[in-house]
């Protein structure tokens, strides 16, 4: 029998206090991950939070359009951002906004996950025709401006909800596959895969369980980049009209709305959308930097 | 003899998020002119990072917090950067494991052979430099240097690469010669050129070479004085044919006695039970205590000196005695 | 005796085809040819129950290649490997199942997401060989095996060392209860006293699990210390093929002889190497004849022109040198 072997002296802290302290290195990427969590909080309980319900008919007031940021109404309820062209309340409106933009943006992400990382880990997998076939199909779509490719889409298909997610997924999926591919390849000429295939584990086993668990990280990555992508490229169809219907409105249709004040000087009423916009956008891009960062295997951590 | 360089208990350290890693801890050899020693350890030993603090190549979060590098008399930990450029490549040079460390890829080897040069003696012509270059390559054996000056490396195979590293490191006539692991990744047949060339080279230019190498035959082959090295200090040194034939230290014994050949045929080979420590978390005392068979009170609360032994050794282990021989 | 594994004229080709654009090329009147690598080029020899034969050679000679072909890991483009199931200890195994691997590398061959025992009871599990309840006390058993403490259970691979992974990757393959373990340079990328501490649990297991070994390595000192037998391969081919002692003390094939001349030893004293000249050649482009010509003292022009033959010099000695007919 083989000799006694010490095991590891010490054990490493688990996994998730690893994954926080490398990402706390960054304190801007620590801080664009709270305000995205308070943009998230704020999406998922807008109804709770915001002061009124703007899309609630019985509690908007005509005569309440166009105030200024900060100004009252008879009843004393401060508009903090102002309000818009019916009376509705910007702050509140923005709220409910942020719910359908991070839901759509979100919810296309997620099928575009699935779809796009399917058509790469088996690409990657079974190689040959098929692979060539799907790649080739992954780069022309890639070639393609996502703008006019969902343009093109939504006016052969028409508005509403269903077919913008579509578009959306149509658009995103192909870079969740190049990526999926990309890092399916790796593990793939990795020897624990070998060795699966040795047990003779079959292949649908060895890809869900010993390929793509591996291939997360990568993933991980485009899907926070993407998603926010998908938000600015859904607010883009929306201010030029194409996408979500008035009865969703996204943020992007309140700044297309409101777009018709800015001449008048009610700046308000497509400004802070946009800001919000921005904020949701840019918080989403910093936080996966950082994941981005953290996940490469290159640098040396 | 002057030792043409004396390491006086070095220590580099590096200061990581997780804690102190001591790489190096308390290090000293000495190597004379034209001599060849290696340097033995396992990984963690800290045997490169002592051929890196040689040279200055440690870089942050690691420095030399301690001892003396006395390179014929000049401590060299006490350089700044800019002064141990001028050494760098010139007077002490290094050869890697891997040859792509020293060769640019996108270089031809003139142009890399030429800077070499002339980074160090501006006033040396280019037609000059180029045929020193030539005849570097020719001292390493290479054939037709005019043709292989034009190529880049990876129109090279590995030993050829190495070959070329060798020759670089040679431009400049050094008087030392830091060689980490210089053979490890070379096939065997190829291997024996390597150390042959290496070895006729040493000979003849009466370079001083430090092999630092895991592999305790290659260096049995060639080296006059042989250092083992454990958990970053240095367990036993002396005459190659002493430490190989009659290792004083247990580590040394042990490491000997793990090494498969067919002298051992049908024998289990001799285990080193257990594992290197953790550098961040050395034990007090000896770093081997955990390991060794030999083991007694006061190796755990005491870091044993360096002893002298009859035959020209030094070892560190409370089992012996001053003045003992194997 | 019957051998348990038979490898008959086994062969491996690695092609890089032309492109499109290569093809068109070529219609157009350029001459760009299949890019072929011989990787296992016509390789036949016999492993007996309970043998421990050792492949030896450097890099390009194909024997990271055979080893896994003879796993079932990767197709041959021809030729066959046999096993003989009647020699089998265990018949409800399946048959896939009975050759399995050691790898290489001990960071890249295990899963970094799975526990250890999920490693190591998932193909078991798979196989339905043990039950699901059963899995905990397999997996102590298997880890007792071979040498780690059962409280590692429920580690993942990064948390323990290069020597102990290996010891993993070998519970991993035991769990299935097989025939014939292939190690692939199995102890290649570890330490020098690990390496020890994992020779001596191969031998170990060996005679307590009774199985036969096909143990590649380039380290010439391993070899010799574990093998029955010895197959050097260079470049896709055996030279030859010897029992331990013969290999030691009487090499044929030049190449072996070169090998074994070129080895660092551990004796005593500062010793000149007289190493053979030349590259090994690029595998894309292998010499004529016999592979080992241009860098072999004793060719001739026949050596240039015709491949040699594997023939029985003596009794289970193989060589493949043209040598030896004028002998």
């Amino acid at each position: 029998m083989a000799g006694k072997t010490a095991t590891s002296g010490v054990v490493p802290a688990s996994g998730w206090q690893k994954f926080w302290s490398d990402f706390s290195e960054s304190p801007t990427a620590v801080g664009a991950l709270f305000v995205f969590l308070v943009v998230l909080f704020i999406a998922i309980f807008a109804p709770i939070v915001s002061p009124t319900n703007p899309y609630d008919l019985a509690s908007v007031d005509i005569m309440n359009s166009r105030l200024e940021p900060g100004s009252q109404d008879f009843e004393g309820n401060v508009f903090w951002l102002g309000t818009d062209g019916a009376g509705r309340d910007m702050l509140s409106a923005i709220f409910y906004g942020l719910r359908v933009s991070l839901g759509v943006g979100a919810l296309s992400g997620v099928v575009a996950l699935i779809i796009g990382a399917a058509v790469g880990l088996s690409a990657a997998y079974f190689g040959g025709r098929f692979e060539t076939l799907a790649m080739r199909i992954v780069d022309i779509q890639l070639s393609f401006p996502s703008i006019l490719m969902a343009l093109v889409i939504l006016a052969v298909f028409g508005k509403g909800v269903e077919k913008t997610i579509i578009a959306l997924v149509l658009v995103q999926w192909a870079y969740y596959a190049r990526a999926a591919r990309a890092s399916a390849l790796v593990e793939k000429n990795k020897e624990y895969v070998e060795a699966a295939q040795c047990l003779a584990l079959g292949d649908r086993r060895i890809i869900l369980h010993h390929i793509m668990p591996n291939c997360l990280a990568p993933l991980i990555v485009v899907g926070t980049l993407q998603t926010a992508h998908a938000i600015s490229l859904e607010a883009t169809l929306s201010f030029l009209g194409l996408g979500l219907p008035i009865t969703e409105p996204s943020l992007g249709l309140l700044i297309g709305n409101g777009f018709e004040f800015m001449y008048s000087g009610d700046y308000w009423i497509s400004i802070f959308p946009g800001v919000a916009l921005l904020i949701t956008i840019v918080s989403i891009n910093l936080v996966g930097d950082q994941l981005r960062d953290i996940f490469n295997p290159r640098l040396q951590r | 003899m002057d030792p043409i360089l004396q390491i006086k208990d070095l220590q580099t350290h590096f200061f990581t998020k997780a804690g102190v890693l001591k790489a190096v801890d308390g290090v000293s050899l000495e190597i004379g002119a034209g001599e060849i020693v290696g340097l033995v350890g396992e990984s963690g030993s800290g045997k490169s990072i002592t051929g890196f603090s040689i040279m200055g190549l440690v870089d942050a979060p690691g420095r030399i917090v301690g001892g003396q590098i006395l390179f014929k008399g000049q401590d060299l930990a006490k350089l700044s950067p800019a002064e141990m450029q001028a050494y760098r490549g010139n007077r002490i040079a290094m050869i890697f494991q891997d040859p792509m460390m020293t060769l640019n890829p996108v270089l031809r080897i003139e142009t890399q052979m030429v800077e070499t040069i002339l980074s160090h003696d501006s006033s040396v012509s280019k037609i000059d430099a180029h045929a020193r270059a030539r005849d570097a390559l020719g001292l390493v054996g290479i054939s037709s240097p005019d043709e292989r000056l034009r190529a880049y490396p990876h129109q090279f195979s590995g030993g050829m690469r190495q070959r070329v590293s060798i020759a670089i490191a040679m431009l400049n006539r050094p008087d030392l010669i830091i060689a980490d692991e210089p053979t490890t990744a070379l096939d065997v047949t190829i291997q024996g050129q390597v150390i042959h060339e290496m070895q006729r080279l040493c000979q003849e230019t009466k370079t001083a070479l430090l092999w630092i190498t895991h592999d305790l035959a290659v260096v049995a082959g060639i080296a006059e004085r042989i250092c083992v090295m454990y958990a970053g200090r240095v367990v036993e040194q002396g005459p190659n044919a002493n430490v190989i034939a009659a290792p004083m230290h247990p580590y040394t014994t042990g490491l000997l006695g793990s090494v498969p050949g067919q002298n051992r045929r049908g024998q289990p080979l001799q285990q080193i039970e257990g594992m290197v420590p953790s550098l961040m978390n050395l034990p007090t005392g000896c770093a081997f205590q955990n390991r060794c068979n030999l083991v007694s009170d006061i190796c755990t609360s005491t870091n044993p000196d360096a002893i002298s032994t009859k035959d020209g050794r030094l070892v560190r282990c409370h089992n012996i005695a001053a003045g003992d021989s194997a | 005796m019957t051998p348990l594994l038979t490898v008959s004229n086994l062969s491996r080709d690695f092609v890089k085809s032309l492109d499109m654009v290569a093809k068109v090329l070529n219609r157009l009147g350029q001459n760009y040819r299949e890019e072929v690598v011989h990787a296992v080029d016509d390789v036949s020899f016999s492993v007996f129950k309970g043998e421990i034969v050792g492949v030896v050679g450097e890099s390009g000679c194909g024997k990271s290649t055979l080893g896994r072909m003879v796993a079932g890991i990767l197709p041959p483009t021809s030729g066959q490997v046999s096993f003989d199931v009647t020699q089998a200890k265990n018949t409800d195994i399946p048959d896939a199942l009975r050759t399995q691997m050691i790898f290489q590398d001990p960071f890249s061959s295990l899963n970094p997401r799975k526990r250890v025992i999920d490693i190591i009871t998932e193909a078991p599990i798979h196989h339905k060989l043990i039950a699901p309840s059963e899995k905990r006390a397999f997996a102590i058993e298997m880890l007792q095996r071979v040498g780690l403490d059962p409280d590692t259970l429920e580690r993942y691979p990064h948390q323990f060392s290069g020597g102990q992974r290996q010891r993993v990757g070998i519970a991993r393959a035991l769990a299935v209860s097989p025939e014939f373990l292939v190690c692939d340079e199995s102890i290649a990328a570890l330490d020098v006293s690990i390496q020890a501490q994992i020779i001596n649990l191969f031998v170990d297991l060996k005679d307590s699990y009774d199985l036969t070994y096909l143990f590649i390595s380039h380290d010439i000192g391993v070899i010799e210390h574990i093998s029955d037998r010895v197959i050097v391969m260079y470049l896709g081919r055996i030279v030859e093929t010897a029992p331990i002692e013969t290999f030691v003390k009487q090499p044929n094939h030049p190449y072996t002889q070169a090998l074994l001349a070129g080895v660092p030893r551990l004796e005593v004293g500062k010793r000149q190497y007289e190493p053979i000249s030349g590259e090994i050649p690029s595998p894309l482009s292998p010499p004529t004849g016999c592979h080992f010509h241009p860098r072999c003292k004793f060719a001739t022009a026949r050596c240039k022109a015709e491949k040699p033959a594997l023939r029985e010099i003596a009794p289970a000695h193989f060589s493949a040198c043209h040598l030896n007919d004028e002998a």
